[in-house]
């Protein structure tokens, strides 16, 4: 395979229009579920809940403004083809480039602040952001972007759970995690699970099932089976819509897992509001 | 659905139960995490706050920017827990009440029956709609702050929900309770 060039132009436009869109523009798998819950939630309170979060997220797309005033930290998966050499620019700062002009340019929130403790002054362009990257072979770049929201951030979790808890273990900590959250998240919400790899792989395993489908299913028919228990279990909790009681709490829960250690079972829980916006891109 | 004008009277507040939906019009106040940390540092100091917080009900939202033609951009409730710290020492001071979303602390709570005040919920993640409400916006004070500054909205019929009436009843922990399926 001959090695390709691509401009840091395209990158940028690229990484503009995945944030953009993934702030106005809600997956169909979001809507449909928000339509099923609309169909199967008990409490008259948690139903006109949902029924304005369909009209909230159809004039976000319509009057393309963003769906939540916290458009998130920009997050990144990237599979960067080895035969790609980037022009004139290096990779990352087209990247950074790309997420600026989309919160500038998009009207969206700039909420990224320098230092995590003593300045906490806020960047003024959203940047940087966090990018995961892949090298794969291959003559092309596949990006994964999504606008992670906060109040649903603050309320995930890691463990590193023994070998010998577990699935029953694995279970407990998903399902304590999530009670924990109770209605701060925005309900009903998405559960990203990871499970295996390190303590840090765990965490990222769990970032990129939240930026997964939740009409999909793991590939592993055990894994499938859980995610669906899961999910049962979560909607018996009694959170319901924005947290004020009712049947609708999740509407799904993805796992993605990794080979791991014979001495450990890490579990990460990164839990996402409905507003779980992510799109992807192939250059 | 029950229309109430802001600034709200003693008389509305002790009206509020937990778990109505109500429509609110009139002026609130804005802020949310820096702001309130500058106005608490402000009050442990024995200073004078820049803003007159007596009776007004502060609504916690970092908006987005506006798209021109727009009063304002996406503002929807931040997550109020964060605001628990200082909270109580602005009710004292006679705040009347609060916006925002997700469960409050037991000393809040505790404040909000002392204080007869009120905290109201509104729908996290529904900005683009919530917005449609807010027609006007003025910018108070902390403008090096961006979307976390203090500023006056002009509501009408600005959608929220009794979550702690000044009575403590919650509907974060009554509306969960009657929907749970959960044993024990």
């Amino acid at each position: 395979m001959n090695i390709r060039k691509i401009k840091a132009q395209i990158i940028t436009d690229t990484v503009k229009k995945l944030f953009m869109d993934c702030n106005y523009f809600i997956g169909d798998d979001i809507t449909a579920a928000l339509k099923d819950g609309l169909k199967r939630e008990k409490s008259p309170v948690g139903r006109s809940v949902l029924s304005q979060l369909l009209e909230n997220n159809k004039i976000a797309a319509e009057e393309q403004i963003p769906i939540c005033q916290d458009t998130g930290m920009a997050v990144l998966f990237v599979e960067y083809g080895d035969k790609v050499v980037i022009e004139d620019g290096s990779f990352e700062d087209a990247v950074l480039e790309g997420v600026r002009r989309a919160y500038e340019d998009g009207y969206l929130r700039k909420s990224v602040v320098s230092d995590p403790v003593f300045d906490r002054v806020n960047t003024g362009d959203n940047t940087p952001a966090v990018i995961h990257t892949r090298i794969v072979s291959g003559d092309k770049i596949k990006i994964l972007a999504g606008g992670k929201g906060f109040g649903s951030e603050n309320m995930s979790a890691t463990a590193m759970l023994t070998p010998s808890k577990g699935v029953e273990g694995v279970k407990e900590f998903i399902l304590d995690t999530v009670r924990k959250a109770g209605p701060n998240p925005c309900p009903p919400m998405v559960v990203g699970v990871g499970i295996g790899g390190t303590f840090e792989k765990a965490a990222q395993l769990a970032k990129m099932a939240t930026l997964r489908d939740i009409d999909t299913k793991n590939s592993d028919e055990r894994y499938a089976e859980l995610e669906d228990e899961l999910l049962s279990a979560i909607n018996r909790m009694g959170f319901g819509p924005a947290g004020l009681g009712g049947s609708v709490t999740a509407l799904g829960v993805n796992i993605e897992t990794y080979p791991t250690h014979i001495a450990g079972m890490p579990v990460a829980v990164n839990i996402c509001c409905h507003a779980a916006r992510h799109k992807s891109a192939v250059i | 659905m029950k229309r109430l004008n802001l600034p709200l009277t003693e008389a509305d507040v002790l009206d509020l139960k937990a778990g109505e939906s109500v429509l609110l019009s009139g002026t609130m106040l804005t802020g949310r995490d820096a702001a309130h940390k500058r106005l608490y540092e402000l009050i442990e100091r024995g200073e004078e706050l820049p803003v007159d917080i007596k009776g007004e009900l502060i609504y916690y939202v970092g908006p987005a920017p506006a798209k021109p033609g727009y009063a304002v951009g996406p503002a929807g409730p931040t997550s109020s827990y964060r605001m628990d710290k200082y909270a109580q020492a602005l009710m004292d001071l006679g705040l009347r009440g609060m916006i925002g979303k997700g469960a409050r602390s037991q000393e809040v709570i505790d404040s909000i029956i002392r204080n007869k005040g009120v905290y109201f919920a509104c729908i996290g993640g529904a900005a683009a709609l919530i917005a449609k409400s807010i027609k006007r916006e003025e910018l108070l004070c902390y403008e090096d702050l961006g979307t976390e500054a203090v500023r006056r909205y002009t509501v009408e019929d600005f959608p929220c929900i009794v979550a702690i009436d000044c009575r403590g009843n919650n509907v974060y922990e009554d509306g969960v309770k009657r929907y749970s399926e959960e044993r024990g």
